[in-house]
């Protein structure tokens, strides 16, 4: 097996994913660079499941798939919130929270 | 229950031992006697918090609950009358330490004394009350003829009083408060009757004693109602030390004579101990005077008896109930309870004079010599009351002992039937004051009238209403009555045969006086008395139907004119022929007694109706106005008279004594002492350690608070401070900023992770 290869892919895809959410100022593609980093994540589960011949990894990559669509869900509704209210979806201008 | 096993185990192992008198069996109602005192508790916990939201504010719940525990009673007697036959189970004995040598004859004049006759045996049932330190203290009932009567004479009077004070306290301000104490007090007064042990009774005594203060104090808002009820409480603790002495005492008695206990508050057990010999007589007479002494303040004996009168401050059906049927005849009933002691204590058999007759005889006349200078009706049924007492104390003292309890089972009607009157008349005039406001009463009141006059025959004792019956037997009862057969009794008491004959005529005289300034004459108060209602008048005629027939319940032995099957029923069914009873002998009745008793009782009447219904009735008419005494009467004439009079009108000047003497004596010294101690010696030490400790404070608070204790905090403070001011830096509200740290973190953590692993 070839499971090197998926994990490597795995791993560009997680750090492609946490550039995205570190440097975007978009809030649309910060929430698409999270779902690159779940998606990352699935793709280690579904190979460790194949390396170790177990359906196990599909499965938790399936209940991930789903609990993923519900938080972009969620996600883009406050975006779209954000956006009625502040006519922006700068992350950079929400620092309300500042201590 | 594990003292029950004991004894019973006591009887496999030892054939021989002390038999109690008491048995373990019996029929459902015997052995749950324990439900009678229940439902007034209940009822009175009911009334306290439901009281005011029912409709007739409690008194319902009140009626019921007692009217159920008078049911539960009649039903009990009903089981006793059976049991006391025909029970054939087995008697409890109890293995005790063996006594050199009187234990024998003890044992020998002991069955010899007692009549013939199948024996009673009391129903006893107990449970643990508490355990400590391998002594188990038990609660339980024990039931006899005598706590069966009384049973029914407390359930009926209450009930009587509690339908009686609907009417009476109606529209008062604490009338379910009033209600709540009624069934608290009924409550406590049965529990004291099914008393198994002392420490049982000495509780529940307490507990009537509460009720009485409560109640005496109804009113409490004017003066002299509150002061009346304290002193009504302070004599009686006087008397309770007593009580708690004396029950301590027979405590450690009764664990010296049974082997492998610490000791015994049973009363079964203490008075058979009593009875056989195994107690000394010293611990007896030590036990039984302390005894004694509770006795004088609950019944109300002469010296102690000065709280009783002012207790009439109560409320009328209060006064009938407490201070005149059911509370003020426990003293009477402890020692009918604990006769064993008594009996061997004052040695009551084959003497002549003893302290508890001798008191018994003082109190009863010098309370109807009190009666006489009265003007308040209800001071002198308090006086009668006492004199009373005395009476049934007296019989107790030469051994009669049915006809003590018969007495209090007698006098409880008639004399709550005369209470209930005098609250039905001051209901009517507004006053208790016979001379100002009362008289000619019989033409507006006639129940009450004809009831008035039905209790005071039988206070009289005139045959055959109750108080004849009783009173005879007290008579022929002191032995004293050497005439024509007529004796047999424990002992020759011919000066208590005298005193007691004294008080007949004085009781006839008195009440005499009392009826006719009552009722008779012109009436001299204002306004148009009227006659109470229904809800009066009727207990009235069921308490005057009891005075009338209740003395046929126990008409003497050999009495030619009732059948046999008819004579000597109380005895028979309440005294006990037992094993915690002693063996008391029974006088012979005598024809020519009760005749003389009778012809004194009539001088007695005769004597005061000659004074009131003819001099002062004439002088009355000559001088226009109804008198309620003579103008130029003994008092004005002979200085001796006049003396005997004032003498009379200060109570002796007890309350003098009490309050002057006593009192004022003990707190003056007693209080100067106590200042110089308080100023000298306390304070002293007081001001010497208060410097001290200032002293100290400084040091510690300079030195110690501000340099150690305040340093640490403010550091602590500064520091917490500081911190919070760099690591507010980080919280810079960027969703991102937070994110790298988080994945930064993630970063380390993975790092160390894989170090680790």
């Amino acid at each position: 097996m070839f499971l090197n290869q998926f994990l490597l892919l795995s791993a560009v895809l997680f750090s492609i994913g946490v550039y995205g959410v570190l440097a975007r100022r978009n809030g649309v593609l910060v929430l698409m660079s999270i779902e690159l980093i779940l998606n990352a994540v699935n793709i280690n589960l579904v190979a460790f499941g194949a390396f170790r011949a177990s359906v196990g990894g599909e499965v938790f990559a399936l209940f991930i798939i789903a609990v993923a669509a519900a938080e972009v869900g969620v996600g883009l509704a406050m975006v779209l919130l954000l956006y009625r209210n502040r006519r922006s979806i700068d992350l950079t201008q929400i620092d309300q929270l500042r201590g | 229950m594990n003292s029950l096993l004991t004894l019973a185990a006591t009887v496999t192992e030892t054939s021989e031992g002390l038999a109690l008198g008491i048995t373990e069996g019996g029929s459902w109602f015997l052995r749950n006697v324990w439900l009678i005192p229940l439902v007034p508790a209940l009822s009175f916990v009911g009334i306290l918090f439901f009281g005011k939201k029912m409709p007739r504010g409690g008194s319902e719940l009140g009626i019921a609950a007692v009217g159920i525990a008078f049911v539960l009673a009649l039903l009990t007697g009903v089981a006793w009358v059976d049991h006391r036959d025909n029970f054939h189970g087995d008697e409890v004995h109890v293995a005790i330490v063996q006594v050199d040598d009187h234990g024998a004859d003890h044992g020998a004049d002991h069955g010899a004394g007692h009549e013939s006759g199948h024996p009673s045996l009391a129903v006893h049932r107990t449970t643990t009350w508490f355990q400590t330190n391998g002594v188990e203290f038990t609660v339980g009932t024990l039931v006899d003829g005598l706590a069966v009567m009384m049973l029914l004479v407390v359930t009926l009077v209450s009930l009587l009083v509690h339908v009686y004070s609907t009417d009476y306290v109606h529209g008062d301000r604490r009338y379910t408060h009033f209600f709540a104490f009624l069934s608290l007090f009924s409550a406590s007064m049965l529990l004291l009757v099914v008393s198994e042990n002392t420490l049982q009774l000495l509780c529940a005594w307490e507990l009537v004693g509460v009720c009485s203060f409560a109640l005496i104090g109804h009113w409490w808002e004017e003066k002299p109602n509150s002061d009346a009820a304290l002193k009504a409480f302070l004599t009686n603790r006087v008397g309770d030390m007593g009580l708690l002495v004396g029950v301590t005492v027979l405590f450690f008695a009764a664990g010296s004579a049974l082997p492998g206990r610490f000791g015994s508050f049973s009363i079964a057990e203490t008075n058979a101990l009593a009875n056989s010999g195994a107690l000394s007589h010293t611990t007896l007479v030590v036990a039984a005077s302390c005894l004694m002494a509770a006795v004088m303040s609950k019944s109300g004996q002469f010296f102690l008896h000065t709280w009783l009168p002012d207790a009439m401050a109560g409320p009328t059906p209060v006064s009938a109930l407490i201070h005149a049927a059911t509370m003020v005849v426990a003293g009477v009933f402890m020692i009918a309870r604990m006769y064993g002691v008594f009996f061997e204590g004052f040695q009551i058999g084959g003497s002549s004079i003893n302290l508890m007759a001798f008191i018994g005889g003082l109190t009863t006349i010098v309370g109807a010599l009190l009666a006489f200078v009265q003007r308040d009706i209800k001071k002198v049924l308090a006086y009668s009351t006492i004199s009373q007492l005395g009476y049934m104390v007296l019989a107790l003292g030469v051994g009669a002992w049915t006809a003590a309890v018969f007495h209090l089972f007698t006098h409880a009607f008639f004399k709550a039937c005369l209470f209930l009157g005098s609250g039905s008349v001051s209901h009517a005039v507004h006053s208790f004051d016979m001379k100002s406001d009362m008289g000619g009463l019989r033409k507006h009141m006639p129940h009450t009238y004809r009831t008035f006059m039905i209790g005071t025959v039988a206070l009289a004792g005139l045959p055959p209403l109750a108080g004849f019956w009783s009173k005879d037997e007290i008579l022929v009862g002191t032995g004293g009555w050497g005439l024509m057969g007529g004796t047999g009794g424990n002992g020759a008491y011919t000066l208590i045969l005298g005193m007691g004959m004294l008080t007949a005529a004085l009781t006839a005289a008195y009440m005499t006086r009392c009826v006719y300034l009552t009722f008779f004459g012109e009436f001299r108060g204002h306004g148009e008395p009227h006659e109470s209602g229904p809800r009066i008048t009727g207990p009235l005629w069921i308490l005057a139907g009891l005075a009338i027939v209740a003395g046929f319940f126990n008409m003497p032995k050999g009495f030619q004119l009732a059948p046999e099957s008819l004579q000597e029923r109380f005895g028979h069914f309440v005294e006990p022929v037992a094993g915690y009873f002693p063996a008391i002998s029974h006088a012979t009745p005598s024809w020519s007694l009760a005749i003389v008793s009778t012809l004194v009782v009539i001088a007695g009447i005769a004597a005061s109706g000659w004074y009131y219904f003819i001099k002062v009735e004439a002088a009355s008419k000559a001088a226009g106005t109804s008198l309620t005494e003579l103008p130029d009467g003994p008092t004005t004439k002979y200085p001796l008279a006049r003396m005997g009079h004032t003498l009379l009108s200060n109570k002796y000047y007890l309350d003098h004594f009490y309050n002057g003497i006593v009192a004022d004596g003990t707190k003056g010294p007693v209080a100067r002492m106590v200042n110089r101690i308080n100023q000298d010696v306390i304070d002293r030490t007081v001001d010497v350690v208060g410097e001290t400790a200032v002293k100290a404070g400084t040091v510690v608070y300079e030195k110690i608070d501000q340099l150690v204790v305040d340093g640490v905090v403010n550091a602590s403070g500064r520091g917490s401070s500081g911190a919070g001011e760099e690591l507010r830096k980080i919280n810079s509200g960027k969703v991102q900023s937070y994110a790298a740290i988080l994945f930064a973190a993630a970063t380390v953590l993975a790092g160390v992770l894989i170090v680790i692993v």
